[in-house]
């Protein structure tokens, strides 16, 4: 079985945290880090809008990007360290995030990915815009891991009618359609 | 020549000037296309002479004003004022991704408004970057409000934008007036910007850095207290009736002379800093838009320009500028706006202002200079831009352009 775990800067400790006890001893590993190209892109455009004064320095854009894979390595290090498997296998990759990663994922049986949206509103932000992409795409099964401590079942709000429904409505019996969605 | 020949000929001009100036084919001066093309509107009598003089006189002052806060911030970075920025950043920091947006927030703003937007773009934004890598942190939202900022946050001084500097002469105000009015703009654009960033890059905004306890590196106090002496002399020089950009010189000439004398900068540096070539590209284009302007379509703007400084002129004002600078960029917009909205007194010119200089954010760099560099980039094999700057442009630019438009309003009440 090969797990690969995406990691990324703010998630990448509680994402090894999550997986270490869930992956199998027999199992390899490899850690995998994507540096997003677009943003020196981003930075390097808006230098060509100021018509011409401040001529940006030439190779400006591979230096902001080198400096995202050395920190990309060291990132990746520092999990493999973590996770106590010096054999882990560390994959560097650049371009588009989202896409890369379901790329690299085609290698993998299980991907591993932390949630990274928005914690205050549980839902469908709970996931950002990569990981939702990575998760809509991915080309084998992922794990998704809550980068710190999972939240309680309390912290769903009552449905809107007065809560009197069971949070969880029971399955409906196969061949039946399916219940409306309780809109949160 | 007939006058539409004479008006389509300007034009033409223009546009080559503009195209030559974005693409810059084997990188080539903007001056070497805009330079020949004044001088031919001048020779070919499109612009009379006695207007081209009128208008290179008015010109000359701000240009020697540019040139004096290019040389500025040239010589702060060489002193390794930006680096110690980026150091600060990252200590102060904690690793905390909101409290290094907020640094961010702060220093870009400052920036800006001092040294202008060249400034936070060419020599900011890679040091934020750098930043965030160094204390692990994703760099997405801190470039990108780097990039945001240094058009918003350039609203409040007359050196922040080279926009407000052709504006600030067109005005007839005082530096410290100027500043005064567009105080209120200048913080509602940076409120906004912020309430908008935090979150569209919420899960960009996660977990925790590193904290970054290693070198600490002084603040070079030579070129921060040039340059805070340089921000009093343009509100003293002012308030006396000089010319603030005589305290811009003197504030450059104290910095290039201290790095000349200690070796940090050669004299061929200093003139690379100065940037003669850009110099006379703005008044090549200043002379270029003022023939468009001189045949015709001067009158053509004078009656779509909104007059008045009723709140709804001011944001129709402001609406026009925006989309006029995304068209054919900043800079040919404010020359185009400027003699029509002038007439109306401070109030336009500044609504004006909020236009072309927040405007840009909608479409990176203005839409015609957005093409031509997406077919520059491709050339380059290098990706154009993700849909989610152009996303992040159609989220902020309304509501900044209206919150600061309404701010400007209300600062032409109290301030009046």
């Amino acid at each position: 079985m090969h797990v690969m775990l995406w990691l990324a800067e703010g998630t990448w400790e509680g994402c090894v945290d999550a997986a270490a006890p869930l992956i199998p001893a027999d199992a390899r590993v490899s850690l995998l880090y994507v540096v997003a190209e677009d943003v020196p892109h981003a930075a390097a455009a808006a230098a060509e809008g100021l018509m011409g004064r401040w001529r940006p320095r030439p190779g400006l854009t591979e230096q902001m990007a080198a400096e995202a894979t050395a920190s990309g390595e060291a990132l990746v290090a520092a999990a493999a360290e973590l996770l106590g498997r010096a054999d882990a296998g560390q994959v560097i990759r650049r371009g588009r995030v989202e896409r890369e990663v379901v790329q690299a994922a085609e290698a993998a049986d299980l991907l591993v990915a932390a949630r990274d949206g928005d914690r205050s509103r549980l839902g469908p932000h709970s996931l950002g815009p990569a990981t939702r992409f990575v998760v809509d795409h991915a080309p084998c099964a992922v794990l998704l891991v809550w980068p710190d401590e999972a939240p309680d079942v309390d912290s769903i709000p009552p449905p809107p009618d007065g809560g009197h429904r069971h949070p969880h409505p029971p399955r409906p019996a196969r061949g039946e359609p399916p219940p409306p969605p309780d809109r949160r | 020549m007939s006058g539409a020949a004479t008006e389509v000929l300007a034009i033409v001009l223009l546009g080559a000037t503009l195209v030559v100036a974005v693409v810059r084919p084997r990188g080539i001066s903007e001056a070497v296309v805009a330079v020949p093309a004044a001088a031919l509107v001048v020779a070919l009598g499109i612009l009379p002479l006695h207007v081209a003089v009128e208008e290179a006189r008015s010109l000359g002052p701000t240009i020697g004003f540019l040139a004096a806060v290019l040389v500025l911030a040239g010589m702060a970075e060489r002193d390794g004022l930006f680096a110690a920025a980026g150091t600060w950043m990252a200590a102060a920091s904690r690793g905390r991704p909101v409290a290094l947006l907020a640094l961010v927030f702060v220093v870009g703003s400052t920036v800006t408004a001092i040294l202008s937007l060249d400034a936070t773009v060419v020599l900011l934004t890679p040091v934020v970057f750098a930043t965030a890598a160094r204390v692990r942190l994703r760099a997405r939202p801190h470039v990108y409000a780097c990039t945001h900022l240094a058009n918003s946050a350039s609203l409040l001084l007359p050196v922040s934008n080279l926009t407000n500097l052709l504006a600030y002469r067109a005005s007839g105000l005082s530096f410290a007036r100027f500043g005064a009015i567009m105080a209120l703009p200048w913080l509602a654009a940076i409120a906004v910007e912020w309430l908008l960033l935090r979150r569209f890059f919420a899960s960009d905004l996660v977990g925790r850095g590193v904290t970054d306890g290693g070198r600490r590196v002084a603040p070079p106090i030579y070129p921060v207290a040039v340059i805070a002496l340089t921000l009093l002399g343009f509100f003293v020089t002012s308030i006396v009736h000089i010319d603030p950009a005589f305290a811009a010189t003197a504030g450059a000439v104290a910095l290039v002379v201290a790095a000349v004398r200690s070796g940090k900068a050669s004299l061929r540096d200093v003139v690379r800093a100065v940037d003669v070539p850009f110099l006379a590209f703005v008044l090549a284009l200043g002379l270029i838009v003022g023939a468009v302007s001189y045949r015709g379509l001067g009158n053509a703007v004078d009656q779509l320009v909104p007059h008045g400084a009723s709140l709804w002129s001011l944001l129709a004002l402001a609406a026009l500028a925006a989309v006029l600078a995304n068209a054919i960029n900043n800079l040919p917009a404010v020359l185009l706006l400027l003699p029509a909205a002038a007439a109306g007194g401070a109030g336009p010119v500044m609504a004006v202002l909020i236009g072309v200089n927040t405007g840009p954010n909608l479409t990176y760099v203005g839409s015609l200079a957005t093409m031509l560099w997406r077919r520059t980039l491709r050339r380059h094999e290098a990706e154009p831009p993700t849909s989610e700057f152009l996303r992040l442009g159609a989220l902020t630019v309304p509501p900044v352009l209206l919150v600061a438009t309404l701010a400007l309003w209300l600062s032409l009440r109290v301030v009046g």
